[in-house]
């Protein structure tokens, strides 16, 4: 009886040290498998992931932070309503393209360039994202699917249009013409970082004040909680149904208008897509369960792993992929806390039948 | 019209068919336990990097088939440990489990082959191809299911297999029971974890067999990201079907030969992009009509 009851007390940290131990010796096989030296990796992972020359490599971090934190955000806001929208990709990449081109059509204006182009990416992931809600709402299709299938579409459609109608020949790849200077996002001085981090940070807050200090955030948390509830007393469900995912697309619409203004300057074709930036961003949302609270610091987290990664591969030749291995096993273990989402998605008959 | 239905498509759509029809037996075996594995993609994907690994190194079909199980078995004892034993919600282990096969076929395949994008090579042994002497002189069956590799002739008997296993065969009716209340199998004795242990495993099966179809069956060479969505047509359709394999069969029968047509036309001039568009809004134009039609009869409007 002792023994067992002690082991009730350790259990919590007997279970973070086998994740951890699981995680070590599944770096530990993968380094071995790519004849890695393992010291001059680690050296890699830190220094390209916190470091460089004037911190050059710490601010790509911030860039990619930005981008993950931003499509966790998207996430987060549908999942809070029980809305399983992972159809981020779609929105993301139709908002970057919608922006590519209204930022090559705007490119004389200058600020305010910046800001219809931004719009505009964002109507446009927000309308993709209605199109699903439509689906779901209208004609029964299960949301996780409906979003899912959405993400097809809009990699193909956008993937034609800038390889064939609005391709820039000269450069031999399928991209967009590359916009002009004055339409860029500003870069902080002295760094390579652009201001899309303070978009992001701007939209955080945004969110953290409708989630927490309106009625549609209210109304939206209740519908996640228990969507019974808030038929029984009257809500208009199908509208904050509508709003969510607006609002979710919306903000998948500004990172990727912030890929394409602040990063590549350009739409190219899967730029949005290999990354896994909408799949990362449904990672980090979970990793954090739900609290957008934590999200910079799960973005930050998911970011150093990316571009250490990234600088491992440069050092010691170790594929960059790794990173993708590690946050798949991360939320593996991170799972278990989270019974609570089947009940969500199967109260919206996601579970189907 | 000739340039499209010539017997290069008529032997297309078994080849297509086949991976999608494997993995959605795998997921409808799952549906009907209760057990919402949506990583179907992922398994596929695994399945179809390990038989390239397997054929390339062992020289030999077999071995390659065999690998490609155990990678989809790997991913279900994944699974399981993570739903059945963790009690982990399986719509974000599905999530993960997708992006984890993304990331190891692609990072293997980089620090194996030391190759990135595609690896092909000669030393990839296929499945062997079956030729069919009795259905020789039927014209269209010859040109339709004829010259096929074992596998599709594997998974057309197991579309009929399961049907019966799950209608009639004990262990079926458990794995229904499993799906619609896990306590009465609990209180006649039987553990239900362990029933749905043995469906996800069956499902790995299933799906490292279909990865096995989709890169050594006709081209041997495996591809970063080959399954490219097949996983989550398969899903679509057991959802359609609700994990009954007959209806599952003819469904995917048609997604298939979208599949192939869609191969086809890309010889008339159109994009390649649109072509490879057809078989997704095939697949959602299908989704939203069933989907439309349960919500007229049962009325079950959600919001």
């Amino acid at each position: 009886m002792k023994s067992k009851e002690i082991l009730k007390i350790l259990h919590p940290t007997i279970e973070i040290f086998y994740a951890f131990f699981s995680i070590f010796i599944l770096i530990f096989l993968l380094l071995y498998l790519s004849d890695a030296n393992f010291s001059l990796a680690f050296k890699g992972f830190v220094n390209s992931s916190i470091g460089g020359r004037n911190n050059a490599y710490l601010f790509s971090t911030f860039s990619k932070m930005a981008l993950i934190s931003g499509m966790a955000i998207a996430a987060l806001v549908a999942f809070r309503g029980g809305l399983f929208n992972i159809g981020g990709e779609g929105q993301l990449v139709v908002g970057g393209f919608a922006c590519a081109f209204t930022g090559l059509l705007v490119s004389d204006f200058g600020f305010i360039g910046i800001l219809i182009s931004i719009v505009s990416g964002m109507l446009a992931g927000a309308t993709w994202a209605l199109l699903s809600g439509f689906l779901t709402v209208y004609m029964g299709v299960p949301l996780l699917v409906g979003s899912l299938l959405l993400n097809y579409p809009a990699r193909f459609i956008t993937s034609y249009l800038v390889s064939h109608p609005f391709r820039d020949v000269q450069s031999g790849l399928p991209q967009t013409f590359l916009l002009s200077k004055n339409i860029w996002l500003p870069y902080f001085p002295n760094t390579r970082l652009d201001l899309g981090i303070l978009i992001i940070f701007f939209v955080y807050v945004i969110c953290l004040i409708i989630f927490y200090n309106t009625k549609h955030g209210y109304h939206s948390k209740n519908m996640g909680h228990s969507l019974s509830y808030v038929k029984l007393s009257g809500l208009p469900t199908k509208k904050i149904v509508f709003n969510t995912l607006a609002l979710s697309g919306a903000i998948a619409g500004i990172v990727g208008s912030i890929a394409v203004l602040g990063i590549h300057h350009r739409f190219t074709d899967g730029m949005l897509v290999q990354p896994l930036y909408a799949w990362t961003g449904i990672i980090a949302a979970l990793l954090v369960n739900l609290n957008l609270w934590f999200v910079p610091l799960a973005g930050f987290f998911f970011a150093a792993i990316y571009t250490g990664a990234a600088g491992m591969e440069r050092i010691a030749q170790v594929p960059k992929e790794i990173a993708t291995v590690i946050q798949a096993v991360i939320i593996l273990f991170v799972v278990g806390k989270l019974g609570s989402l089947t009940n969500l998605s199967s109260s919206k008959g996601d579970k189907d039948d | 019209m000739t340039e499209i239905f010539d017997p290069e498509f008529f032997s297309s759509i078994a080849r297509l068919t086949t991976p999608i029809l494997l993995a959605a037996l795998g997921g409808s075996i799952c549906h009907r336990a209760g057990i919402f594995n949506i990583g179907l993609e992922g398994f596929i994907l695994l399945g179809a990097f390990m038989a390239v690994l397997g054929s390339f190194f062992a020289n030999s079909a077999f071995v390659g088939a065999l690998t490609a199980v155990f990678g989809g078995l790997f991913l279900s004892i994944i699974f399981a440990e993570f739903h059945l034993r963790r009690k982990g919600d399986p719509i974000v282990i599905s999530i993960a489990i997708n992006i984890l096969a993304l990331g190891l076929s692609t990072y293997l395949l980089r620090s194996i082959f030391k190759v990135s994008g595609v690896f092909s090579h000669p030393e990839i042994e296929k499945i062997p191809h079956i030729q069919l002497p009795i259905i020789e002189n039927v014209k269209i069956l010859d040109l339709l299911i004829n010259d096929q590799s074992i596998l599709f002739y594997l998974s057309i008997v197991i579309v009929f297999i399961l049907h019966y296993f799950l209608k009639y065969h004990k262990f079926g009716l458990w794995i229904r029971v499993v799906g619609e209340n896990p306590e009465v199998l609990k209180s006649s004795g039987i553990n239900p974890v362990r029933i749905k242990f043995l469906v996800l495993l069956l499902c790995g099966l299933l799906c490292g067999l279909a990865g096995a179809q989709l890169s050594i069956s006709n081209v041997g060479l495996f591809v970063e990201n080959m399954s490219a969505g097949r996983g989550w047509i398969a899903v679509v359709a057991v959802l359609l079907c609700g994990g009954r394999p007959i209806p599952l069969f003819l469904l995917i029968i048609l997604f298939g030969l979208v599949d192939s047509l869609s191969l086809r036309i890309q010889g008339l001039g159109l994009p390649q992009q649109i072509t490879e568009l057809l078989p997704y809004i095939v697949c959602l134009a299908v989704l939203i009509i069933v989907s439309y039609k349960k919500l007229r009869t049962f009325s079950r409007i959600i919001y």
